[in-house]
């Protein structure tokens, strides 16, 4: 038997039940007394530095933001951060995170976590919290690399690498992240570069306003251990060439001088590149955030290389509104409470089968 | 004394045991004659028995579910040894409960179900019912399932719906043999079945036709009383220990004035655990069933970090899952309830038969020192007052508990004293408060009674920390590598759960005569059967001395003093000698295991019978005693 659920509230700003501030907050304010601990030129600082700078902008009362994290080196984010924080352990940070915005709706809930935690080892607890839509954000660091651990290969390495546990070239094939959260029913999928600030800055925003669980997937650069993994996607010369920028509403075109674009095959739904000219202008594909079937994001998530990144999508695959587990557990706690009125222990401890000894 | 020609004979105690096929609704038919039996007023208690299959193939041995049933007139702490009475609803149950009848008892049987094919498939190679295999016993094969077709013939079921209903037929004959009231069943099956006016007029002819059967067969001559158990005055209801578990946990919540997060993903025999409680949001119980164990305890333990009393429930596989997060709670110093339903292990074990192997690994089973207090209730009821008792230690103390109930705790029910729920105590969550002006919060630093560190959930101004796994520094919680540092820290978190002793009474010994040189020593769901073995034995002029462990960790205080002031201390376990190991190795006394491990509870003639041999070899010194004696 099922039942319909209650009418969603729906269109509910992410931060909706957030108590906000008037105080003037800067960087400074959300910064911790603790020495940050990454090797240097580590694509971390870039992301560390851009939320401290971009969480003045929401406006929120600091003790009411929480940052969540797993195992690994993008895990220490919290301690860096002068808010409410928990370091927890590899791959849970999504469950714990689960547990913490159901019980309080008036925190802003933040995940961070790696590829090695996210998608390998808590794997299972990313793609439920996704389809689950809990209102959280989370930030997933991708380096395609095991940092902590000294450089085995991690879930979105590309095949053949070669590392210290796969000396002949690794066997497995990566996870595109963002295809698999598209797969486990997110509502809000994106990615981003560590070094475009302004853009890393703008898909925050966004995934902060979005009720339900937002996955930003970070393009991360590991100094030490898969030095150049996004140099493709970085180097001036072809990174023009190299990133996609996706807008809702606009044709997708890309290039110095926007000379490439997308069309979708009307028989296969299949995304490719095209040189643009008069003659297919008029079909670029438009990008669509807010579609409800997912199919077209997941055919633009399929344009990122697998092998070493030469071609990436960047933006917001995916932007729908879905209702919130949060929300809705709440609503069946509000509603149990005002059709029963407040829990009566005497009554519940009583029952309805008693006898009495005289 | 004699009522429409029938005799009535008086009973002090009976055990009856309804055994039939896994579809035969045996659960339900021994559930309600246990809520008559509550409502007449005996004691009693109960044992129910089926396999971890949900249709084991129909007729066969592996597929007889069965429920034991124990009442008396007068006080009685276990389900009984053996059966008087075997209600068997075809071969297969026959045969896999015979052996455990007493001499003489009763076998009701429905011979209809003892074809040739049925009597094969549980491995008769001949009819009991016509060979002299049971002339041991009182035989009555009657047509439980002819009859039931019959009675309900005017409500138009098909052959197999009515047949169904046999179940009711022998529970209204069980109901005349002991003179049960019938109001509760009657108004059961009318709700039960409300929304199928067939079936329930089907079911409740059935049970009146059983009981109109009792009362004009010339089968049965006699009926029994068994007169009403005198309790201690106050209300009564029936309660199995996952029910009064589950109610502990919402009045926690509601005496400690915290939400209730529940994270939990179903697991014999904990299930209905999670069942329970998601009824009673209206008390601001949330439950979340996860994607799997880790899952379940790290959202009850984000939920904890968030302020509410965060509860995870499972059995012992579950808690080899949830390891590593209760690790991190040891760490954090956040109150969590981790309730362990014992089962049969290891791995999938005996997910439906009881066990008390998981005390080690609730004592031990994580990486690195991380203690944490561990408590077992000690019978159904019990599981009430164990669950407000975890939650005040994992509240006070900032500590992850461990509550170790089991299958047969779970499953068994038995008379419970309504408590009054304005006296429960309260429980005092103490959450830190902002800093004055120029003072700063340490996280970690300690309350001078409890050793634990405050608690401070998100959205306090100036109570901003971090917490992790990685090990902190004494005071701030920042991260430390410093070897003295964590040295101190490793001690702290031991001293914290240390400190629980001085918050839980002294151990009572149990010793009407003071002459007791040997003790009997359990924890958890044995007190029912030690109990039963301890009167047994005295019973029959033995002087012997009983106690009960509540706490496993940390024990009470003059639990040394205690084992020390015997000679000989006989610690039953339904383990290879778990709490033995933990005791010697504590306090250097050579206590006496007994073991066992057949997924079932222990006979109280059985531990009567222990006893008596610990006793009579004090008295008779072994020969190794003996030997050492001349060496000294």
């Amino acid at each position: 038997m099922s039942i319909d659920l209650p009418a969603p509230t729906l269109a509910r700003d992410g931060l909706a039940g957030v108590p906000a501030t008037d105080l003037k907050q800067t960087g400074k304010d959300f910064t911790s007394d603790q020495e940050v601990r990454w090797c240097p030129g580590c694509g971390d600082y870039a992301v560390l530095k851009a939320v401290q700078g971009f969480l003045p902008d929401l406006g929120l009362k600091r003790e009411n933001i929480v940052f969540v994290s797993g195992i690994g080196c993008s895990s220490r984010f919290p301690y860096y951060l002068d808010t409410y924080g928990m370091h927890s352990i590899h791959g849970r940070a999504p469950a714990i995170a689960t547990g913490l915005a159901t019980s309080r709706e008036d925190l802003s809930v933040w995940v961070v976590t790696g590829d090695g935690d996210a998608l390998s080892i808590g794997g299972n607890h990313l793609i439920h919290a996704l389809r689950r839509n809990v209102n959280m954000t989370i930030l997933l660091f991708n380096n395609r690399i095991y940092g902590l651990t000294k450089g085995q290969y991690s879930p979105t390495s590309e095949p053949g690498k070669v590392t210290k546990s796969t000396p002949m070239g690794s066997l497995d094939t990566p996870f595109n992240p963002i295809s698999l959260a598209l797969g486990a029913e997110a509502s809000f999928v994106a990615r981003t570069i560590d070094t475009d600030r302004k853009h890393l800055t703008e898909v925050l925003r966004e995934a902060a306003a979005h009720r339900g669980t937002a996955l930003v997937e970070i393009y991360q650069n590991c100094p030490i251990f898969n030095d150049g993994a996004f140099d493709a996607i970085k180097d001036p010369a072809t990174k023009d060439h190299a990133v996609i920028r996706l807008e809702h509403g606009k044709p997708v075109t890309f290039g110095p001088q926007g000379e490439h674009g997308l069309v979708r095959d009307p028989v296969s739904g299949a995304i490719s590149v095209v040189e643009v000219d008069d003659s297919n202008r008029a079909g670029l594909l438009v990008h669509d955030a807010h579609a409800e079937d997912p199919s077209l994001a997941f055919a633009i998530s399929r344009l990122t290389d697998g092998g070493y990144l030469n071609r990436a999508p960047v933006g917001i695959f995916r932007q729908v509104e879905r209702p919130a587990y949060d929300d809705q557990a709440r609503a069946q706690v509000a509603s149990a409470t005002e059709a029963q009125g407040p829990g009566d222990l005497q009554k519940l401890l009583t029952g309805s089968d008693t006898w009495t000894i005289a | 004394m004699a009522i429409d020609g029938k005799q009535v004979e008086q009973l002090d105690r009976v055990v009856i045991r309804f055994a039939g096929d896994s579809g035969d609704g045996m659960q339900l038919t021994g559930d309600r004659f246990t809520q008559e039996t509550a409502a007449f007023g005996n004691d009693l208690s109960t044992l129910p028995n089926f396999p971890a299959e949900i249709r084991a193939p129909q007729g066969t041995l592996p597929g007889v579910s069965s429920f034991q049933v124990h009442f008396a007139d007068h006080d009685i702490l276990t389900p009984g040894d053996r059966p008087d009475v075997l209600v068997a609803m075809n071969p297969a149950a026959l045969a896999a409960n015979i052996e455990a009848l007493r001499p003489g008892g009763i076998v009701i049987v429905d011979s209809h179900d003892f074809t040739s094919r049925n009597l094969a498939k549980a491995g008769y190679t001949s009819s009991p019912l016509d060979d002299d295999s049971l002339a041991d016993y009182q035989v009555h094969p009657i047509d439980l399932t002819g009859m039931t077709v019959e009675a309900v013939s005017e409500f138009g079921l098909g052959r197999k719906d009515a047949g169904r209903a046999k179940n009711m037929f022998a529970l209204g004959l069980l109901s005349w043999m002991y003179g049960r009231p019938t109001e509760g069943t009657t108004a059961y099956l009318e709700k039960k079945f409300a929304s199928k006016p067939a079936i329930r007029d089907a079911n409740l002819t059935a049970f009146k036709a059983g009981w109109n059967f009792g009362e004009t067969t010339e089968a049965f001559a006699v009926s029994y009383e068994i007169k009403p158990a005198p309790m201690a005055q106050g209300r009564y209801r029936n309660i199995t220990g996952n029910t009064a578990l589950s109610y502990g946990l919402v009045a926690a919540g509601q005496q400690s004035g915290l939400p209730v997060f529940l994270g939990a993903y179903p697991i014999t025999p904990a299930s209905d655990i999670l069942h329970e409680l998601s009824k009673h949001k209206a008390f601001g119980v949330t439950t979340f069933q996860a994607e799997d164990e880790i899952a379940g305890i790290g959202a009850a333990l984000g939920a904890s970090f968030g302020g509410a009393l965060g509860v995870t429930t499972t059995s012992g596989p579950g808690i080899s899952l949830k390891s590593e997060t209760i690790g991190l709670a040891v760490m954090i110093e956040l109150p969590l309830l981790v309730v362990d339903v014992q089962r049969g292990g290891p791995s999938t074990g005996l997910p439906t038969k009881t066990e008390q192997s998981d005390l080690l690994q609730a004592m031990f089973g994580r990486n690195g020192e991380a203690p944490l207090p561990v408590i077992a209730p000690q019978s159904p009821s019990d599981c009430f007052d164990a669950a407000l008792e975890a939650a005040r230690i994992a509240i006070t103390y900032r500590t992850p508990v461990m509550l170790l109930s089991d299958g047969y705790l779970a499953n068994g029910s038995e008379p419970w004293q309504i408590p009054d729920a304005a006296s429960l105590p309260r429980i005092e969550p103490d959450f830190a408060t902002a800093p004055g002006e120029g003072e700063t919060f340490m996280p970690y630093a300690r309350d001078a009674e409890t050793h634990a560190p405050a608690w401070a959930p998100p959205g306090v101004a100036g109570l901003e920390h971090r917490v992790g796994g990685i090990e902190k520094a004494d005071g701030t919680g920042n991260i430390s590598y410093d070897p003295a540092n964590h040295d101190r820290m490793v001690r702290h978190r031991a001293a914290k759960v240390a400190r629980v002793a001085e918050s839980i009474p002294d151990l009572v010994v149990d010793d009407p005569s003071g002459d007791a040189r040997v003790l009997v020593l359990g924890w958890g769901s044995t007190y029912g059967p030690i109990g039963a073995g301890v009167r047994s034995a005295r019973a029959q002029g033995i002087d012997v001395a009983h106690t009960h462990l509540r706490h496993l960790n940390p024990f009470p205080r003059n639990l040394g003093e205690v084992l020390r002031s015997y000679d000989s201390v006989i610690v039953p376990e339904m383990n290879l000698g778990q709490l033995s190991m933990l005791l010697r190795a504590r306090y250097l006394v050579d206590v006496q295991g007994y073991d066992k491990v057949t997924g079932m509870p222990f006979g109280s003639e059985e531990l009567a019978e222990v006893i008596a041999q610990a006793v009579k070899s004090l008295d008779t010194p072994s020969l190794d005693r003996l030997s050492q004696e001349n060496h000294r």
